[in-house]
């Protein structure tokens, strides 16, 4: 057993609301420069839809994850080894920009500059790639923003595999979810398998992924590797990048900037304890609807003896223990089996879990002519196919997803029958094979969500950073750096880079400042 | 015109050389981040597969043609059964078809970098200037095939070889020998040293970094702290 720690998230989609301030958030902080524009670590998509970039499910298109060979083994769906590298002179299944969108701004300035016309001034689209002119916006990381589009276009969506989706389309039947969407910061992840300089790596004390952004050498097979197109080339560096799990602000025990700043407080962040040891079986397992269950397996139980002292010896701390403990993930994940794996077809254990919407109850069940099933209505007459969620989630098995979505149910019925009727309903509990307990606290983590109970997230230790804490090895020190010794590496004229570009194609807003001002007395 | 072709070809290598691996040493140790292929092909991907692909494999097979050509004694392919002139011709024959493979394909990458909106405007200066400069001397080593074939007997080559043995050994007399040969031929060697000079300030860098080492890792990679 190889026991380590992650921090991992889960994503309540019954509560999120679609406002994509965690989009927005994450794109301040975090790709707001020239190269990244059409970046978004974080993006918030409307399904059904074929999502941003443009069909990024749809492997047979983009050759994303991992495929599993006849004689067992596992390798990226691109190729072995040797295929990467012959690819490396031009990558046959990179997106192209337009599969995101080309990045643009609005001439503003006209909008105050123009000449006095009888017609308002408009301000125009202009490329931030080329400072062009665009005549017309082709698409946009939210193209499909509430069904934005027609049903022909979007019912292109993977998801629809095995589903006669043609009713869909109809006004009556159609239904939508929301589906953000972030960096899995997988077990197995494809792109650090694909990265042939070896600059993606998995870090061993909180299994976040990170391309090491001097060793990236924009060989670009980690961009089609990844199956959730999460890592994005940076046109202006030539470096790839990808969604950090904001981790200076997990080091220091804070929640990432969208799990922070979601109001419809949807997400988790928590810690789960697994062996690494069962990650290439779990992956390579035969049947894909299993990969499921098996990713479930490398979990291990933060509350058994064992495991506890397997984990203090392999030097995990022990508020990490602790808070592996309290893990609102693993109460999700594990213990009430309500939260899911995106994808896990894709072979990567994803570790960004998301508990599926419950939806409204097609009106035929509402008229008691089909479908309820004593207090809970039966899930396959919920407006949101159940298929649709389970081929979204665990790879078309639908028992897993239909047992959530009943203890989500569940949990209503029980919580209305107690604080409405005042009465306890055990029974609806044993059906869906939950405690009184359990259900009282996922009502407290789903339904009140709490700060403190959402994000339980133990700083970075001292044990893990000795170096970085040892005043004796800072004193001296250059403190951040961007790994050029104590020298910035800047200079005004670069001798490796040419000229240095401004931030913006025309430079930022001068400011005038007055220099003849009387200083005060 | 002596001195002038002692400094271009008797020490001109040395500087190109100290600057080749000084600035690549000290960009890799003091610059890292800068230090990457460039690759445009996010922005446009059409014709970079095959323009990218020939030109990549001409030029690799170019250099691993000049490498063993030039830098093979004679002595020694002499006792392979190789003479001279046959040598000779094997160079003109590897070279024109990887002189034509590699053409085909940077001509695809100039149009492409010098026409193409979005990419014409994300390149630097460096970009363009280098791809030109590789442009114009491979055509200049093209325009030397015809001149080769008209002297069979392989004199130029073995001055030129002579030329670049004595260079890498510290041997005295270089430039010496080369002082009679044709200006296309002296064009494409200043022009080839000048590549070497100008290496470590451009992306051309990337080709130190050949990734052959990711067939021996694993798969994934765990960093500890």
């Amino acid at each position: 057993m190889k026991i380590r720690a992650q921090i991992g998230m889960v994503l309540n989609l019954d509560k999120c609301i679609g406002c994509h301030t965690c989009s927005i958030t994450c794109k301040n902080v975090w790709t707001s420069r020239e190269g990244v524009e059409y970046a978004w670590f974080n993006n918030v998509e409307t399904k059904p839809g074929i999502g941003f970039p443009k069909q990024w499910e749809n492997q047979d298109k983009w050759n994303g994850g991992w495929v599993r060979k006849i004689n067992g083994k596992i390798e990226p769906r691109q190729g072995s080894k040797h295929k990467i590298l012959r690819n490396i002179f031009a990558n046959p299944d990179l997106p192209q920009i337009d599969d995101y969108y080309e990045p643009f701004d609005f001439d503003y300035s006209h909008l105050q500059q123009a000449a006095t016309s009888k017609a308002p001034p408009t301000a125009r689209p202009r490329s931030l790639i080329t400072g062009e002119r665009m005549e017309k916006i082709e698409g946009g990381p939210n193209w499909e923003e509430i069904l934005g589009t027609e049903f022909e276009s979007r019912s292109r969506d993977t998801n629809f595999d095995n589903i006669q989706k043609a009713m869909y389309g109809e006004f009556e039947n159609t239904f939508m979810m929301y589906l953000p969407r972030l960096c899995e910061h997988c077990l197995n992840p494809t792109c650090v398998a694909a990265c042939p300089s070896g600059s993606i790596y998995k870090r061993e004390e909180d299994g976040i992924v990170l391309i090491d952004q001097d060793k990236c050498r924009g060989w670009r097979m980690c961009v089609s590797a990844c199956p959730y197109k999460k890592i994005y080339y940076n046109w202006e560096t030539g470096k790839s990048e990808k969604c950090t799990f904001c981790y200076p602000r997990i080091e220091a025990g804070e929640p990432t900037v969208c799990s922070e700043t979601c109001v419809g407080r949807i997400r988790y962040l928590g810690v789960l304890l697994y062996d690494a040891d069962r990650i290439e079986a779990a992956a390579s397992c035969e049947n894909e609807q299993d990969l499921y269950s098996q990713q479930l397996d490398v979990f291990l139980d933060p509350n058994d003896e064992a495991v506890i002292a397997e984990a203090r010896a392999a030097g995990i701390p022990e508020s990490w223990l602790t808070a592996a403990q309290q893990s609102p993930v693993y109460k999700m994940a594990i213990d009430w089996k309500v939260a899911f794996p995106l994808h896990s077809e894709f072979r990567t254990l994803p570790m960004v879990w998301y508990v599926p919407p419950l939806s409204p109850i097609q009106s035929a069940a509402e008229n008691e002519q089909i479908g309820m099933d004593g207090d809970i209505p039966d899930v396959r007459s919920l407006r949101i196919p159940v298929q649709y969620l389970a081929n979204l989630l665990t790879a078309g098995k639908e028992e897993p997803v239909i047992l959530g979505l009943e203890r989500l149910l569940a949990m209503r019925s029980y919580m209305r029958s107690k604080t409405v009727d005042g009465v306890v309903n055990t029974a609806v509990l044993e059906r869906v094979d939950l405690t009184q307990l359990q259900v009282e606290d996922m009502y407290r983590y789903m339904a009140i969500a709490n700060y403190e109970d959402r994000f339980v997230i133990p700083t970075s230790h001292r044990e893990y950073a000795s170096a970085t804490f040892d005043a004796y090895g800072e004193q001296g020190g250059c403190g951040f750096s961007f790994g050029s010794g104590c020298s910035t590496g800047n200079s005004e004229t670069n001798l490796f880079g040419g000229n240095k570009k401004p931030q913006r194609h025309g430079g930022g807003i001068p400011i005038k400042i007055p220099v003849n001002v009387k200083p005060l007395k | 015109m002596s001195y002038f072709n002692t400094l271009l070809f008797g020490y001109y290598p040395y500087i190109v050389m100290s600057v080749f691996i000084i600035g690549s040493i000290a960009r890799y140790d003091r610059d890292q981040y800068s230090w990457r292929t460039g690759s445009s092909q996010l922005l446009r991907a059409k014709d970079l597969r095959l323009g990218s692909n020939l030109f990549h494999i001409g030029i690799l097979l170019l250099f691993v043609g000049h490498f063993v050509g030039l830098l093979t004694p004679p002595e020694l392919y002499h006792s392979l059964g190789l003479s001279t002139s046959a040598k000779q011709v094997l160079a003109v024959i590897a070279g024109g078809i990887f002189g034509g493979i590699c053409f085909k394909g940077i001509y695809i990458l100039i149009r492409r970098r010098l026409t193409d909106v979005r990419i014409r405007k994300t390149s630097s200066r460096m970009d363009i200037f280098i791809l030109l400069l590789i442009g114009v001397q491979l055509v200049l080593g093209l325009l030397t095939l015809p001149i080769s074939l008209y002297h069979y007997d392989g004199a130029n080559m073995l001055l030129l070889s002579d030329w670049a043995q004595r260079i890498v050994t510290f041997r005295s007399g270089a430039a010496d020998q080369i002082e009679g040969i044709g200006i296309i031929f002296k064009l494409h060697l200043f022009l080839g040293m000048t590549l070497f000079l100008i290496f470590p300030f451009s992306r051309l860098v990337h080709v130190w970094s050949v990734p052959l080492g990711y067939l021996a890792r694993p798969y994934q990679v765990v960093r500890r702290r």
